[in-house]
């Protein structure tokens, strides 16, 4: 008894020790968010103007104001709320954090005055409606809704709401996801992806990827299979998805991860089967050559013995 | 037949001791092991009033490794390091078993209704993402009901016990969050906000069996 007595004295001193002298004086009061390294990089080379969005509580009343509130409902519960344009279970809000308004995270105010857009990954100009339709069919792994339906009309009023006083045409600081000059030390590699997945995504995302439910709802979404987005989506970009993973995961410690951790653990992630890209017809290759011509992508190439895309998720 | 029968009335706690999780929230472990109920009450469901929290229908592995943190300190608690330490792992593991086992009591399912306040409401649905704050139903689920072995519910749970364990992640007292995510976010929070947040979960419903609508 003496001895455990001891040993526990030693672990509670040890244990004091080894604890950060600053964590504990810095109690009392709150802390501030730290910056992620990567976001104030790319913000303060490019020198982008900042921009705030409005408070929820400003949405205005009326007909109007429904319709903001009914896209922001449709942005956060996207499978409740637009059930016939919608093939998995994610919601637009799990890649667009604080519903589309965090800076880094792709918010919309940092979308709205860029459109219309010419977008190579479809050869044409596109306006938001057309934009958020891609979202549906490759994100959301669904269908796109008409240009002239209630869902895109309460997403553009939604997006509209939230960029007002933003100028039109200018790349806002934190738009998108912070990309720009964010470059793997070394190339990502699937192993060393594993092991980041297993210690610190794991977690939340479940140790197949599959999330984490209660009563049939997500609490943490799927990464890949059935219920994530397809092999059209922008996520399954390598740049994409190591941005949006440095600058935000896990959810409140965005920018724990280092640089060479972020690119290996989206490797891993992007290197399981999803289900396919809407615009595959019958050939692998060809559609690879055709829309995945990019190191970014690992559709149609192999990775840890598998031919990623040869076996969509159902 | 007397003999036989007062010999079992010695061997009955001794057998019950090693493996009765039962008896040893009504009894203690006799080796140094408060009985739970004397905190935890009777049918698991803890004294919101003293911060004692509830158990019955909790995660048994989250209360598992409770225990066990307690014991090693890092989740330090004047009282329930001593019981911790004088369990054994077998008591534990059986203990976890049997909370997790119990039913939510009736009374979780309609809590008393709270003084609302909307800040507390705010940063349980919305979060503050300027401060880096996000939601806290977007680890601990829609209504705070909980999720897994990692993310336990906070819906109906004292609100002196959530405020308490908040603090305690802001002055280090405990320190056994998977990532480090309460310790980061516990201390964005003003000593009002965690006021406010404790309040707002402690009055929300816990249906009566968690993980069915």
């Amino acid at each position: 008894m003496k001895s455990l007595t001891m040993a526990l004295l030693c672990a509670c001193l040890l244990a004091a020790c080894s604890h950060p002298a600053a964590e504990v004086s810095g109690a009392a009061k709150p802390e501030r968010a730290p910056a992620t390294g990567v976001a104030s990089a790319a913000a303060s080379k490019e020198t982008a103007p900042a921009f705030a969005p409005p408070a929820e509580s400003d949405i205005p009343a009326g007909p109007l104001g429904d319709a903001i509130r009914r896209g922001r409902a449709i942005f956060t519960d996207t499978s409740k709320y637009a059930p016939d344009y919608v093939g998995n279970t994610l919601n637009c809000s799990n890649c667009h954090l604080d519903a589309g308004r965090l800076a880094n995270a792709a918010p919309l105010w940092g979308a709205w005055g860029m459109y219309p857009q010419y977008r190579s990954k479809n050869g044409h100009v596109n306006s938001f409606g057309e934009r958020l339709q891609g979202c549906f069919r490759y994100s959301m792994n669904g269908k796109p809704p008409p240009l002239d339906s209630d869902v895109i009309v309460a997403l553009e009023s939604y997006a509209w709401w939230m960029s007002k006083g933003a100028p039109s045409g200018v790349k806002l600081a934190g738009a998108g996801y912070p990309k720009q000059g964010f470059k793997p030390p070394q190339p990502p590699d699937y192993a060393r992806g594993a092991a980041v997945y297993a210690k610190d995504c794991a977690l939340c995302h479940g140790a197949d990827g599959q999330g984490q439910q209660v009563a049939g709802r997500n609490v943490f979404p799927p990464l890949w299979g059935a219920q994530s987005f397809n092999w059209g989506a922008g996520m399954q970009q390598l740049d994409n998805a190591a941005a949006f993973i440095k600058a935000n995961m896990p959810l409140s410690r965005g920018g724990m991860l280092s640089d060479q951790d972020a690119w290996d653990v989206a490797m891993y992630m992007d290197a399981h089967e999803r289900p396919q890209d809407p615009r595959y017809h019958g050939d692998l290759a060809a559609t690879r050559a055709k829309y995945h011509d990019t190191p970014m992508s690992l559709y149609g190439t192999t990775v840890n013995g598998h031919l990623l895309g040869s076996e969509p998720a159902r | 037949m007397l003999r036989i029968l007062a010999l079992l009335a010695l061997l009955a706690p001794l057998a019950a001791r090693a493996t009765d999780a039962a008896t040893i929230t009504r009894q203690g472990n006799g080796k140094g092991a408060a009985p739970c109920m004397a905190c935890h009450g009777v049918d698991g469901g803890g004294m919101a009033i003293n911060g004692y929290p509830r158990l019955a229908g909790l995660d048994a592995a989250y209360i598992r490794r409770q225990l066990d943190d307690f014991a090693n300190g890092t989740r330090s608690n004047p009282v329930m390091q001593p019981n911790a330490s004088a369990l054994d792992a077998n008591e534990r593991a059986a203990l976890a078993k049997y909370y997790s086992a119990l039913p939510v009591p009736a009374r979780f399912a309609k809590p008393p209704v709270a003084k609302p306040d909307a800040s507390g409401e705010r940063l349980a649905v919305r979060g503050d993402w300027s401060r880096g704050l996000p939601a806290c139903v977007q680890c601990h689920a829609p209504g705070g009901v909980g999720v897994g072995p990692n993310f336990p519910p906070l819906a109906g749970q004292s609100a002196a016990y959530i405020a308490s364990q908040l603090r305690a992640w802001q002055h280090g007292t405990r320190r056994n969050d998977p990532l480090q995510l309460m310790q980061h976010v516990a201390q964005r929070l003003t000593p009002q906000e965690v006021e406010a947040v404790a309040g707002w979960f402690a009055a929300q419903p816990l249906p009566a069996r968690e993980g069915e609508p």
